[in-house]
């Protein structure tokens, strides 16, 4: 089995400049004045540092130096100046918690808002992204991809900051001091900054990887983890281990290399600043000695400016990476953000009317009538939601080239019922999948009381349209807040009655806390029936006029099923409803029945027509008809 | 617990130990760094000395260099250490899921499952990694650079000594009371995932009833609360800088105003006091990092025990001493068989049961009345609580695991294909199969014509969870990976509930064409589908209710006869 759904180019990853300014854009555009404040606490706090290893030479030469001549030492100046020092420290020390705090807050904030943004987005994705990509790898990005990003907006960013502060501070200072000692330094300088990037490079290609294969890890285990029943059904534990092994493996390499090439970082930039500091200490001694011209004094100072200047770079040296792994998550999370959203062009509305002198008026007030806003040169016309629902010539392909559906017309007045019978594969599913927009088609027309669904606002189109999917799927909370999905402003009594009238009332006044007990990880307690029996529920309290029940009978007990039918028949009465179901006796009654076969509708007509037919329909009906 | 995680660590110890030993020689070397360079400045400048700066030169050279290579290699074998003890955690967790039985997966979620193995693992990493390079660094700098200041001076020491206690409780206080805040966070972590999770599995319920609004909402929720919770213990944490320079600030005056006093008074110089003040920063900076090292270990503690929750969890099933590893025939026998799920309340009862090899037995029965409950004994998924169950006429706990199953082949109600070609599921049921074998277990599972009309036929592929095959093509597939497996006993449980009429029968002939020897045991919900079984059992509410051939049970089965009526309703219509 591969695991790997998109291709990678393995690319020297490092700074990309556009993801980096798009995510600064996070932190500096909605909080303004907060990272005013912390730019200025970082600047008084850094300049209090500097403050701090600029002291010694004042303490020594003002202080100290003239105390031991004196012959009657007095140390007041000594305790005053110490006492200015420590304000200046206090001031430090206030500012680093300011700032440390601010930053806690800003950087959360971020994370919340990105967060945010990304689940919004998610949910405007069309339903083709949800078939391509993996859920552990989607995941990931919540969470792996998430943690970079704090780290590198808690602690990579005031670092950076201060340390380019005092990098160009002290490399005033220094210049000032000795500009010929000052190029030696920069010599090395451009060592460590070459050393930096060869590393910072190295790490950032293997933290982009680990980053990828966390993701693929991730979407294995998830994968394996849901599919664990059928994989000890099947024996087939060690297989599971193979594939596992082989992508562990890639993860634990590309996790070592990118850790590797980031430890060896700071010991590295250190130890560099150290060699800086002994051949500074070196050539100044000889200019010293020499006839360079350098003071004891000057050389003392210039030394100690090597070390303050040193340090500073090897911070920013070691932020390298953090940045760039937070960039490399950052890049997916935008990927995410980037596709392509579902587009809706729609401009009918769905809104709530009253009849008034014969005319349909807008409400407000919580009415029973449902009517189009349709837009028309300038102005708006009502037309009534009725469940008229038309297909014409509607040709669909989910791939281009690979055409599913031929053709497709089909007409369903207020009140039919249409069934789709046929094999599987023939297409039944997708014909309810375009009625929704989940897909959109290639050619033709679908109206909905006339008006081409195209024009309808997807939310406002899928509001007018129940769905009892194939799939059930329930989501954590209580049963009532599950049926309650169907319709959030439902009554306990509505919900209640909707499950009375799925038939799902016994069973879920059975669970131990009835109505009130906890579902979790997607109904994982209840049988294949009784999740179903809850989705029809909630498909009963949303109350559409037209319904689709794809298949949602099929897994309930027949005598469940004949109760469920009979709450089905009551709730079909007035509404459109679509139905597909394998069971021909379920579908006897409608108005049309729709034989399909290889993307076609092959047959139409009511059962007795069909059966009178003697065609394809006739031959289901009584097995006559033989394979291949 | 970490006894056991530290199990785990395998192929990582030799690095595991080589990196805290190359920690210990670059901190050796960067603290024998200043003395040297005191020695440079006082007798090599200060002297004139130009011989002696250049062979103390060299001698610094080599030092720095030294604490380059011992502090690079330390830094890569830490992080090869900790990337392979991840590794073996993860592989640990993995392989112990595989030996879990259904009873043991039942105890844990799906996505608990996948953060144990992946966010857990990753904090237990970087935990290790920290712990072998940083934790052995910082009380090794502290000693060394303290037995420095104390050898220089020791009544200035003191100061340090003193600063030391203070800090260290202040840093630990911090710690402690962030530690329960960052328990919540993960938890409350737990819950965003799980909303994540919730809506991408069901992404067409959110789409097609329109609550988009609501889950963002939901989700905002969950993710504004960590985001008060994680500024909560953060903000505690902010606290730690500030502290660490308050120390180190204050040791500085102090030094100063002593230091001066002392050296007016004559008992000290000048540039020891220098050297004093560049140790209180290895001092400080030395505790900070235990601190972190300590939040560290804290935070993953949770993750640990988390971990090892799945290392310790003990298979319910395990393969018995000596097991029986040939499976003689196809006959099932329950002896007054009892079964309930963990400690709840008996879902079967009083099941005796004789199913001869190669017949057909067809499984009939409302929802939640245990049919389910009753064949996943067969292959034992899981263990009768009373009684016993026989296959092939011994016991089934007798059997090897692996023997039992590759005989007794299921197909499970919420069946699952998994992210690759249709071949490479396919042969899930018998890895070495030939292309021919999977084309005819194919056609007995009428899923060969559509495969064949796919783009790619045998070697397309199946999304994950099967996402891109319809429900009814989805279960053929798995019927035929079932089918390959040439089993003695096939038990289908509901597997053609989305499979049209005509397909569902076509199978069954197939079936019954082609495997006689095999043991069938099917459950549905159409009686259709079980009409023609040698034996009907009809389930209710976990007992046998009746059981015999249709023509038998439509006589003295009334509940049976209800079924089969409300089924027929459309048939009889038709003829009159």
């Amino acid at each position: 089995m591969k695991t790997e759904r998109m291709p990678h180019k393995p690319r020297r990853a490092g700074f990309n400049p556009r993801t980096a300014r798009r995510l600064l854009g996070y932190v500096f555009r909605p909080y303004k004045v907060q990272m005013a404040v912390v730019l200025v606490c970082i600047l008084v706090s850094a300049l209090a540092g500097v403050a701090g290893s600029m002291f010694l030479q004042p303490l020594i030469d003002n202080f100290i130096t003239p105390l031991t001549r004196s012959e009657t030492p007095d140390f007041g100046p000594l305790a005053q100046a110490l006492c200015i020092m420590a304000g200046i420290y206090l001031l430090g020390v206030v500012c680093t918690w300011l700032y440390n705090r601010a930053m806690v807050t800003i950087g959360q904030g971020v994370l919340r808002d990105i967060r945010d943004e990304m689940f919004a987005k998610m949910q405007a994705l069309p339903v083709g992204y949800f078939d391509t990509h993996a859920f552990g790898d989607v995941m990931s990005r919540y969470t792996n991809d998430t943690d970079t990003l704090r780290q590198m907006i808690n602690q990579s960013l005031p670092t950076l900051i201060s340390s380019s502060v005092t990098v160009v501070g002290v490399l005033c200072a220094l210049i000032y001091t000795s500009p010929l000692l000052t190029v030696l330094v920069l010599a090395m300088v451009a060592l460590m900054f070459l050393v930096t990037r060869f590393i910072g490079g190295r790490s950032g290609y293997f933290f982009t990887r680990q980053q990828k294969d966390l993701g693929l890890v991730n979407g294995y285990i998830e994968e394996m983890m849901d599919g664990q029943k059928v994989v000890k059904v099947f024996c087939h534990e060690e297989k599971a281990m193979e594939q596992f092994d082989r992508l562990n493996d890639e993860l634990c390499a590309s996790a070592a290399g990118a850790n590797a090439f980031a430890n060896m970082m700071m010991p590295i930039m250190a130890n560099l600043g150290n060699l800086m500091y002994v051949l500074a200490a070196l050539a100044g001694g000889a200019l010293a000695l020499g006839a360079g011209g350098l003071t004891l004094g000057a050389l003392a100072s210039f030394l100690q400016l090597t070390r303050s200047f040193s340090m500073p770079i090897s911070q920013i040296a070691q932020q390298t990476n953090s940045v760039v792994m937070a960039l490399a998550g950052a890049e997916r999370i935008f990927a995410m953000m980037d596709e392509q959203p579902e587009t809706d062009g729609g401009e009918v509305t769905l809104v709530s009317v009253e009849q008034k002198d014969g005319r349909l008026v807008e409400t407000s007030a919580h009415s029973l009538h449902w009517a189009w806003k349709v837009p028309e040169g300038g102005s708006f016309r009502y037309v009534p939601l009725e469940g008229d629902v038309r297909m014409e010539s509607v040709d669909f392909s989910y791939q281009p080239g690979k055409q599913i559906l031929h053709g497709i017309n089909l007409y369903a007045h207020p009140g039919d019922k249409v069934a789709f019978v046929g094999h599987t594969g023939a297409g039944k599913t997708t014909i309810t999948n375009l009625l929704n927009r989940f897909y959109d088609i290639d050619a033709g027309r679908i109206t909905y009381d006339g008006i081409d669904i195209a024009r309808i606002k997807k939310p406002d189109l899928r509001r007018a349209l129940g769905m009892v999917l194939q799939d059930t799927h329930l989501f954590t909370g209580t049963v009532l807040e599950n049926i309650r999905y169907g319709r959030l402003d439902a009554t306990d009594e509505e919900c209640v009655a909707a499950a009375k009238l799925a038939n799902a009332d016994r069973f879920i006044r059975r669970l131990p806390q009835g109505y009130q007990t906890v579902l979790t990880g997607d109904g994982a307690g209840l049988s294949q029936g009784q999740r179903q029996l809850l989705n029809i529920a909630r498909a009963a309290v949303a109350d559409p006029p037209v319904m689709v029940l794809d298949e949602a009978t099929s897994s309930i007990d027949t005598r469940t099923e004949s109760l469920v039918q009979q709450g089905m028949d009551a709730l079909m009465t007035g509404r459109t409803v679509f139905v597909i179901a394998h069971r021909l006796s379920t579908i006897q009654n409608s108005d049309v029945i729709m034989v399909m076969d290889a993307g076609r509708i092959v047959e139409r007509g009511n059962h007795e027509a069909l059966m009178e037919k003697k065609g394809r329909y006739y031959q289901l009906y009584t097995g006559v008809f033989e394979l291949e | 617990m970490v006894k056991k995680l530290m199990a785990c660590l395998g192929d990582a110890k030799r690095d595991a130990i080589l990196s805290p030993v190359f920690v210990v020689g670059e901190v050796v070397m960067e603290v024998l760094i200043p003395l040297l360079m005191a020695d440079i400045i006082d007798n090599g400048v200060q002297m004139g000395d130009a011989a002696r700066l250049r062979s103390t030169g060299l001698w610094l050279v080599l030092a720095t260099v030294a604490s380059l290579v011992c502090g690079a290699l330390a830094g890569h074998f830490s992080a090869h250490a900790a990337a392979r003890f991840g590794r073996n955690l993860r592989r640990a967790q993995y392989s112990r899921v595989q030996q879990f039985s259904f009873a043991n997966i039942d105890h844990f979620s799906t996505s608990g499952l996948v953060t144990r193995m992946t966010t857990d693992v990753t904090n237990l990493q970087m935990a290790f990694m920290m712990v072998i390079r940083i934790a052995v660094r910082a009380p090794v700098m502290l000693l060394a650079a303290l037995g420095m200041a104390f050898s220089i001076n020791a009544r200035l020491g003191l100061v340090y000594l003193a600063c030391i206690p203070l800090l260290g409780g202040v840093l630990l206080l911090i710690a402690s009371r962030a530690h329960p805040l960052f328990e919540k966070v993960f938890r409350t972590y737990d819950r965003l995932n799980q909303v994540v999770q919730e809506n991408l599995r069901g992404i067409r319920v959110v789409k097609s009833f329109v609550r988009q609004d609501k889950e963002i909402e939901k989700f905002d929720g969950v993710s504004q609360k960590i985001y008060k919770l994680f500024s909560r213990a953060e903000r505690l944490l902010a606290f730690n800088s500030p502290s660490m320079q308050l120390a180190m600030y204050t040791c500085m005056i102090l030094i100063s105003w002593l230091g001066a006093q002392m050296i007016v008074g004559g008992t000290f110089t000048t540039g020891k006091l220098m050297s004093m003040i560049s140790y209180a920063m290895q001092i400080l900076s030395s505790l900070m990092m235990i601190s972190m090292v300590f939040v560290m270990i804290i935070m993953s503690r949770a993750s640990g025990e988390r971990v090892a929750e799945v290392l310790d969890e003990e298979s319910t099933i395990t393969d018995p001493e000596h097991p029986v590893e040939k499976v003689a025939d196809g006959s099932i026998v329950f002896e007054q068989v009892g079964f309930a799920y963990g400690s709840g309340p008996e879902t079967l009862a009083d099941i005796d049961l004789y199913i001869p090899s190669g017949s057909t037995v067809g499984i009939v029965g409302g929802t939640g009345s245990a049919k389910t409950s009753l064949v996943q004994l067969i292959p034992r998924l899981y263990d009768a609580t009373r009684g016993r169950v026989l296959v092939g006429g011994v016991d089934v706990r007798r059997y090897g695991l692996h023997a039992l199953r590759d005989q007794v082949a299921m197909v499970l109600q919420n069946n699952q294909l998994f992210a690759g070609t249709i071949s490479e599921n396919l042969r899930w049921g018998n890895e070495n199969a030939t292309d021919e074998q999977l084309r005819e277990a194919c056609r007995m599972a009428q899923a060969d014509e559509f495969i064949r009309q796919l783009p790619g036929g045998y070697e397309s592929r199946i999304e994950q969870g099967g996402s891109n095959v319809s429900g009814g093509q989805k279960q053929r597939l798995c019927i035929a990976r079932a089918l390959l497996k040439q089993p003695r006993i096939l038990i289908l449980d509901d597997s053609t509930s989305a499979v049209d009429t005509r397909t569902d029968a076509l199978i069954r002939e197939a079936m019954a064409r082609y495997m006689p020897q095999t043991t069938k045991l099917i459950i549905a919900q159409r009686i259709s589908s079980v009409e023609h079984a040698d034996m009907i059992l009809v389930m209710d509410g976990g007992r046998i209710a009746a059981k015999g051939t249709h023509e038998e049970l439509l006589k003295s089965c009334p509940l049976y006869r209800e079924v089969w009526q409300s089924q027929q309703k459309g048939d009889e219509e038709h003829e009159n």
